[in-house]
């Protein structure tokens, strides 16, 4: 049962599209920055395996430029 | 409010990811959302030390139900001021990896076997008792670590060299802290740092030696970032042997050639002298001159031995010394143009700069380790900038109780917790205050911690216990150990919390409780003691070291000396620990104090922490309101007449290039706890090595490409790093030794400070080869 967040940075003028994007994906939730082209992002899938399918979509939208995370937990 | 686990998760990840943004983008908002208030009921705070790196940042670690669920900063530290790193921030998940140890195993037949705990015990008294009996009190040894908390290296010492009454007592300290250690107390005469992170607040100009603060020490180097910014007079210089993340953040960045860091601190002080920027008044009242002996070797062969012997010198001498150390001539040795060295002779000769001087394992990890850290000393002592609110040479500590449980219980062959074996005076305060017989402390220092793994090869040791720590991993020249650890008649016992290369040479495996699932006490880099309380349940049958240490020693036929009860004997262990220290030079805070309070400073006297040791203005043990060097019994400081002497091996045409190893932000040391946290293990999951671009071109490698690094001991096959987060100059090749999976240390050479007997995992030569 995962639970991490990321920064995610979309590609110049992508920032509505990732918001978009990433809000229609299962498992995750978005806080988008009014005044910074950066978006929060939360992912809270069943089990690993989900969680690794998970991050390599999100890894091949075109709007997104970058992911760096910022917490990780595994063991719930 | 009533908020589940798994809410609380969720919150802890979302405001991770604002602190993370908060930071990179000031000002940054959020439309409709703020971060959770996690000051819910259920979550239960409390303070504890970080139980990794030995700045000592204090925590608050959250508790539901039974389960620590959360970090943050202790805005009551002094040390962090609420601030923590990546692994602090962290740190509570490495209670919960998968395959955390939760029962004992004892092997058979060549396999490990679950067993109750208690059988386990049974079984290590046994064998210390058959091995005792049949090759002598000498033939065992415990190997512990600057992560074990105070008591249980206490423990160990009151039980090995007061009960049993063998001296072969270490800890990896030796391997980060020794010639810190040795350093101080040739100079000195009594261990430990003069001054405080105070420095950090007050200093002009920062000089950093051979150390990454920003990735080994980053909230030390975040508050010497925001001295500077508050402050647009305030440098940071940083003397290094490959360009780093602090290289980057520094005003200004020399690098030098591996060893010539000798040559370079001898230049600073002859330019000192030339300018005559010598603090005259303080020199002359609190300053002696010696020489010691050179050409002094490099203990790579077994039964090596040295003593050093201080000849009383003058200044003249040492004027004369210095000849051989213009800048000119250091520019030759070291790389650094003789503009640069007269530039940071200029900053430290400057009477109106406070200059705080800091190192790590570059200057003591080093075949001259206690000679470097007698220069950086002789630097200050010239210019008398020592001992006051900013002018600082201060060694940092790595691991988080090196301090604490290593350099102040004592817990290396030749110490005690008050004193070194050899003095009458000091074995006679530990027989009566353990309650042993004077004749059981033997007055001879054994091994230090190569000639141990040494002696264990050659089977004089065939009884190892060692406790959290990971020399299968961390020793140099480290096949020769881990054959001799496995060699048939050895028995080892380790304590441990997860599986690593250490376990795995194990006959008995003990499963240890971590940090807050005991009580107990780390010591920081800043003579800094601090408590924790237990605040989670131990998993299975885990068990604190320092229990275990009890229980063997009661069945061996100690109880007298190890009367405790379980509910208390944390408490009852620093009451009778600090009986050694009962004086203003080193008086410690009581328990209650220490329960309250996010740590307390020593020497402790009269109600006050002493922040500056060695100034009267600060020190109620000085003699007066001015400076005196009290461990010494001149009471003067010593400026030590040492030259450059190259190091045990060089790149040649064979092995054409140097091989540095060293850490990386994300991972504690071996590894073993960090990798199994899922951000730091993701940040980074593999160790690689640095290569230089244009070294990376002639061998026709590129990024992430196969390489063979090789020595005249071992060879390891790893991925190439260019221009990552580290770049070493062309020649120069660097690893971090996080990863069990590369054992880079099979490479590394055993060589030693004969002073310090730490050895040098910063210089060897190796080869590379595309594969
Ligand atoms: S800097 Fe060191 S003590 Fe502070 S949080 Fe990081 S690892 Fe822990």
């Amino acid at each position: 049962m995962p639970i991490f967040s990321f920064l995610a940075y979309p590609k110049k003028s992508m920032k509505d599209q990732l918001i978009r994007e990433l809000s229609a994906m299962k498992y995750c939730e978005i806080k988008a920055s009014e005044n910074q082209d950066v978006l929060i992002l939360l992912t809270d899938t069943p089990d690993e395996k989900t969680n690794k399918n998970l991050i390599d979509s999100i890894k091949e939208l075109k709007s997104l430029q970058s992911l760096s995370m910022t917490f990780g937990h595994t063991d719930l | 409010m009533t908020i589940t686990r798994r809410d609380f998760i969720r919150s802890m990840a979302l405001d991770s990811a604002a602190v993370a943004a908060f930071t990179m983008f000031p000002g940054i908002s959020f439309a409709g959302w703020k971060p959770t208030d996690l000051s819910s009921d259920s979550i239960q705070w409390s303070k504890t030390p970080c139980r990794f790196c030995g700045t000592g940042c204090g925590l608050l670690v959250g508790v539901s139900g039974k389960r620590a669920v959360a970090v943050k900063g202790d805005p009551n530290c002094s040390v962090n001021k609420g601030l923590c790193c990546v692994k602090g921030y962290h740190s509570v998940q490495v209670l919960y990896g998968r395959d955390r140890f939760k029962t004992a195993y004892v092997r058979k037949n060549g396999k490990m076997v679950p067993t109750p705990i208690e059988k386990a015990l049974d079984l290590v008294a046994s064998r210390m008792k058959e091995s005792i009996e049949k090759t002598g009190k000498d033939s065992i040894a415990i190997y512990g670590s600057g992560q074990w908390s105070i008591p249980d290296g206490y423990t160990a010492s009151k039980f090995f060299k007061g009960c049993i009454g063998t001296n072969n007592v270490e800890a990896n300290a030796r391997l980060c802290m020794a010639s810190a250690v040795t350093g101080c107390l040739t100079t000195f005469g009594l261990d430990e740092p003069m001054g405080c992170y105070e420095d950090i607040d007050n200093a002009d100009v920062f000089i950093t030696w051979g150390n990454n603060m920003a990735e080994m020490h980053p909230v030390l180097f975040s508050r010497m970032l925001a001295n500077r910014k508050s402050k647009t007079h305030v440098r940071i210089i940083d003397l290094t042997t490959r360009s780093t993340r602090s290289s980057q953040a520094a005003d200004k960045s020399f690098i030098f050639n591996p060893q010539s860091d000798l040559a370079i601190a001898n230049a600073i002080c002859y330019e000192i002298i030339k300018n005559n920027w010598v603090n005259q008044d303080f020199v002359s009242k609190h300053v002696s001159f010696y020489k010691g002996k050179t050409h002094i070797g490099y203990g790579t062969e077994d039964h090596f031995k040295f003593k050093d012997k201080g000849e009383a010198v003058d200044f003249n001498a040492y004027k004369e010394f210095l000849k051989d150390y213009t800048p000119e001539i250091a520019e030759k040795i070291s790389g650094v143009s003789a503009e640069n060295i007269k530039y940071l002779a200029a900053l430290y000769g400057d009477p109106e700069k406070k200059v705080t001087s800091f190192w790590t394992m570059g200057m003591n990890q080093h075949t001259r380790g206690t000679w470097i850290n007698n220069l950086v000393y002789n630097i200050h002592l010239l210019t008398g900038k020592i001992s006051t609110p900013g002018n600082s040479p201060f060694s940092l500590t790595g691991q988080p109780s090196a301090c604490g449980t290593v350099r102040e219980v004592g817990t290396l062959t030749h110490k005690l917790p008050h004193g070194v074996v050899m003095k009458e005076k000091a074995r006679k305060l530990a027989a009566k205050i353990w309650g042993v017989p004077e004749s059981n402390i033997d007055p001879k220092p054994t091994y230090h911690t190569v000639e141990m793994f040494r002696a264990l090869d050659r089977g004089e040791i065939n009884f190892m216990w060692i406790q959290v720590t990971n020399p299968m991993v961390t020793m140099p020249n480290l096949r020769r150990y881990r054959n001799g650890a496995k060699k048939d008649g050895r028995f080892i016992v380790v304590s441990e919390i997860y599986p690593t290369p250490t376990s795995d040479v194990a006959d008995v495996i003990l499963p240890s409780a971590l940090w807050v699932e005991r009580e107990g006490f780390f010591g920081n880099s800043e003579r800094r003691t601090q408590h924790n309380e237990q605040l989670v349940p131990k998993p299975g049958e885990a068990m604190c070291n320092t229990w275990q240490l009890i229980q063997v020693a009661r069945r061996m036929g100690f109880e007298k000396q190890f009367p405790w009860k379980e509910d208390s004997y944390i408490e009852d262990i620093w009451n009778e620990y600090i009986k050694f220290h009962d004086t203003p030079k080193h008086r410690m805070a009581p328990y209650k104090l220490l329960r309250e309070r996010s740590g307390v400073q020593w020497p402790f006297v009269n109600g006050k922490e002493t922040r500056w040791r060695y100034n009267g203005k600060y020190d109620p043990a000085c003699r007066d309101d001015t400076w005196d060097f009290y461990g010494k019994p001149d009471h003067k400081a010593w400026i030590w007449l040492r030259p450059y002497e190259p190091p045990a091996e060089s790149p040649d045409r064979e092995y054409p290039f140097w091989l540095n190893t060293g850490r990386v932000l994300e991972h504690w040391h071996t590894g073993s706890m960090t990798r199994r946290i899922p951000i730091l293990h993701r940040a980074v999951p593999e160790s690689y090595v640095e290569i230089n671009q244009e070294d990376a071109k002639t061998l026709g490698v590129v990024n992430k490409s196969l390489v063979k690094i090789s020595s005249r001991r071992g060879s390891v096959v790893m991925k190439v790093s260019i221009n990552g987060r580290g770049n070493p100059p062309k020649g120069m090749v660097f690893v971090p030794f996080f990863d069990e999976s590369y054992l880079i240390n099979e490479v590394t050479l055993d060589a030693f400070c004969p002073i310090s007997k730490q050895p040098d995992y910063k210089k060897c030569a190796v080869k590379l080869e595309k594969v």
